[in-house]
């Protein structure tokens, strides 16, 4: 101490020597930091998450409406029953239609923002992409459906400017039609799309932020046309990132009950059952059973992703 | 200032400029630059940053298109012709390997695009990355190698593709001393056996030296002079020229009228003086007292800064003579035909 005070060193205080130990072992400061954390992900997040999983692998008696807990794949065999099975492929369908539109859609914003967007005009994409996500989700749920109504916004403009026909002609295709807009899974996806694309935009734009300008400036001198740049470098570069928009649309959309409450056709999506059969039905174990059906899922996505090589670039 | 091309070639020059401008706003990056590039030469574009050498490689290499003039390639005028239609290849500074593909895909890129069948493709990438030296690193990414091998592989995959002109940008400027100097030997080795023309930028000026056919010193987006390095390096045609190679002693024209009775600025290199007693030297001299103000050690040579009546004054002489001590009188003279009297900038 008195060593440190006639090299004319900042005296010990408690917060110092605290700070001395914590530099000098390494693994002890590590251990601090990441023992809140890792007790929340490990124990609160993965811990009720196992609860559910192993929940689905109990049964209900039929008669008495009690939970039987035994192990048991019965449950998981209802999920082929095909009322389930119907819920399963619709919404896997919906999440994937959802999931390519919003590439779509995404990528041109995203490929801008990257590319071409400085300064005031970075700030400004950031807000719009961002602004919709600072305001509730109900609220603009139910603002589309007033949008998506017969008498709404969009049939309103369709009327204005003559197209009614067109519009009609689109709403009389067989399954995704339906009587109006906001009734029909054409509406559905709408909302969808309009609610995730942020998700989407933001994991790509960084992507491509990342990809170096003089790739594409060597792609272009190796005699590649910007055709071929974009299908042999740009999009390999992109695709970690399209992937992980991917999994954000499409895991949103397996998971939402809201937006098939609100808006669509009546016919259940996986998330109402898990809604109806955990609450008003009371077969937890059947809910449970439908949660895992999304998270297998989602890891046979990443697992081809994997495979075809999306995260190569990473 | 005369000129001409290194090696005479019938036919049209590799490169030619002629008024080519590139503004970008205000900024003049290249500013009327005429030039030739004859095929198969090894030609230098040497100047600070931002004198305009890059624009001028990235306006060939057609990622720029100029302000006004015209560029021809083998005789054939490419304005408005996107890069991947020309017939020239890029070494990019800083490699520009694509890092989702191994190396024998990078080398092999230029020949996918134009649809080599894969067996041929791998077969010509194999021969290429052979002669770069890097056989058998086929399956390694970009990210796996060193600095001097990423090098290699864009040089590779630049050549793949047999370009008329191989541009390079800085190739060597991310390498350390022993590496590049092995690669300058090597790029020189290449140019040889392949015989088609390289233009390489630099703000090396001794890589330009001892690489080149010819130099074109640049500076502000302009020509200053194009010639063969020993001409550069002798007879500076500005003083910009003589500072810029090789650190000259530039001499104002007041004192060189008094020596000579013309008034024109003049350089002298530093190893043309000589610090000896001049008498006992032959040919006409030009002698200059001076005061000798720090010796610096390089081993071979020593680098003697001195104070003369009329402003510094610097010597390189050989290390082996007697040590000079700071502060003493001497006598310093060169031959009056070392004195090169230069243009006014």
């Amino acid at each position: 101490m008195s060593a440190a005070a006639d090299l004319g060193m900042p005296g010990d205080s408690l917060l110092r020597r605290i700070s001395d130990v914590l530099l000098a072992r390494r693994g002890f400061y590590l251990l601090l930091l990441l023992v809140p954390p890792l007790l929340w992900l490990g124990v609160v997040y993965l811990g009720s998450l196992f609860a559910l999983l192993a929940e689905s692998l109990f049964s209900i008696d039929d008669f008495s409406g009690v939970v039987v807990r035994e192990p048991t794949l019965a449950t998981f065999r209802q999920l082929l029953q095909p009322a389930n099975l119907d819920v399963i492929i619709r919404t896997v369908t919906i999440a994937a239609t959802v999931t390519i539109l919003a590439v779509i859609v995404a990528f041109p914003i995203a490929y801008y923002a990257a590319r071409y967007a400085r300064g005031r005009t970075k700030a400004a994409f950031y807000l719009l992409i961002m602004m919709p996500l600072w305001s509730s989700y109900l609220v603009k749920v139910y603002a589309w459906k007033l949008l998506l109504a017969k008498e709404g916004a969009i049939g309103w403009t369709f009327d204005a400017v003559g197209l009614r026909p067109l519009l009609d002609a689109v709403l009389a295709i067989p399954v995704i039609g339906g009587p109006s807009l906001s009734t029909s899974y054409i509406g559905m996806v709408l909302v969808f799309l309009y609610l995730w694309i942020p998700f989407m935009v933001l994991p790509v734009q960084a992507a491509l932020e990342r990809v170096p300008g003089n790739l594409i400036e060597a792609s272009g001198d190796l005699g590649a046309s910007p055709r071929q740049t974009f299908r042999r470098v740009i999009l390999p570069l992109a695709l970690p990132g399209i992937v992980a928009g991917a999994i954000f649309t499409f895991s949103l959309t397996l998971g939402d009950y809201i937006v098939p409450e609100i808006v669509g056709p009546s016919s259940l999506i996986l998330g109402q059952v898990v809604y109806i059969q955990q609450g008003t039905a009371g077969n937890v174990p059947l809910a449970a059973a439908f949660s895992v059906v999304p998270i297998v899922i989602m890891g046979l996505l990443l697992a081809i992703a994997k495979r075809m090589g999306a995260f190569d670039a990473l | 200032m005369k000129a001409g091309p290194a090696r005479e070639a019938p036919g049209p020059a590799a490169v030619s400029f002629r008024g080519v401008s590139r503004h970008f706003g205000d900024v003049r990056a290249v500013d009327g630059v005429d030039l030739d590039i004859a095929p198969g030469e090894f030609f230098a574009m040497l100047g600070p940053s931002g004198s305009g050498k890059t624009t001028c490689l990235r306006l060939i290499a057609g990622f720029e298109q100029p302000t006004a003039g015209t560029i021809a390639i083998f005789g054939q005028a490419v304005d408005g012709v996107p890069a991947y239609r020309r017939p020239v290849n890029t070494v990019f500074q800083d490699y520009a390997l694509f890092p989702h593909m191994n190396v024998l895909d990078n080398v092999c890129y230029g020949l996918r695009i134009r649809g080599v069948p894969r067996r041929q493709r791998e077969l010509q990438g194999r021969e290429a990355l052979a002669l770069v030296k890097l056989a058998g690193m086929e399956a390694r990414r970009p990210g796996q190698l060193s600095g001097g091998q990423r090098q290699r592989v864009a040089l590779a995959r630049a050549l793949v593709v047999q370009p008329r002109v191989l541009l390079l940008d800085e190739p060597l400027g991310a390498l350390d001393l022993k590496l590049r100097e092995e690669m300058q030997g090597e790029l020189k080795g290449l140019h040889r056996r392949l015989g088609l023309a390289f233009v390489f930028v630099t703000h090396d000026q001794g890589e330009a030296l001892s690489m080149a056919d010819r130099v074109a010193v640049f500076n502000e987006g302009r020509i200053v002079q194009v010639a063969a390095p020993e001409e550069i390096y002798e007879r500076p045609r500005t003083r910009f020229v003589a500072d810029f190679v090789g650190g000259s002693n530039v001499i104002a024209a007041d004192v060189v009228k008094s020596w000579t009775g013309t008034a024109r600025e003049a350089s002298i290199r530093p190893e043309k003086i000589v610090l000896a007693d001049p008498a006992t030297l032959p040919g006409d001299r030009i002698t200059v007292p001076a005061t000798v103000t720090e010796v610096l050690y390089h081993g071979a040579m020593r680098r003697v800064e001195m104070r003369a009546d009329f402003g510094p004054l610097v010597a390189s002489i050989p290390a082996a003579g007697a040590a000079i001590g700071e502060g003493i009188a001497v006598r310093a003279s060169f031959a009056r035909e070392a004195l090169h009297l230069m243009e006014s900038a």
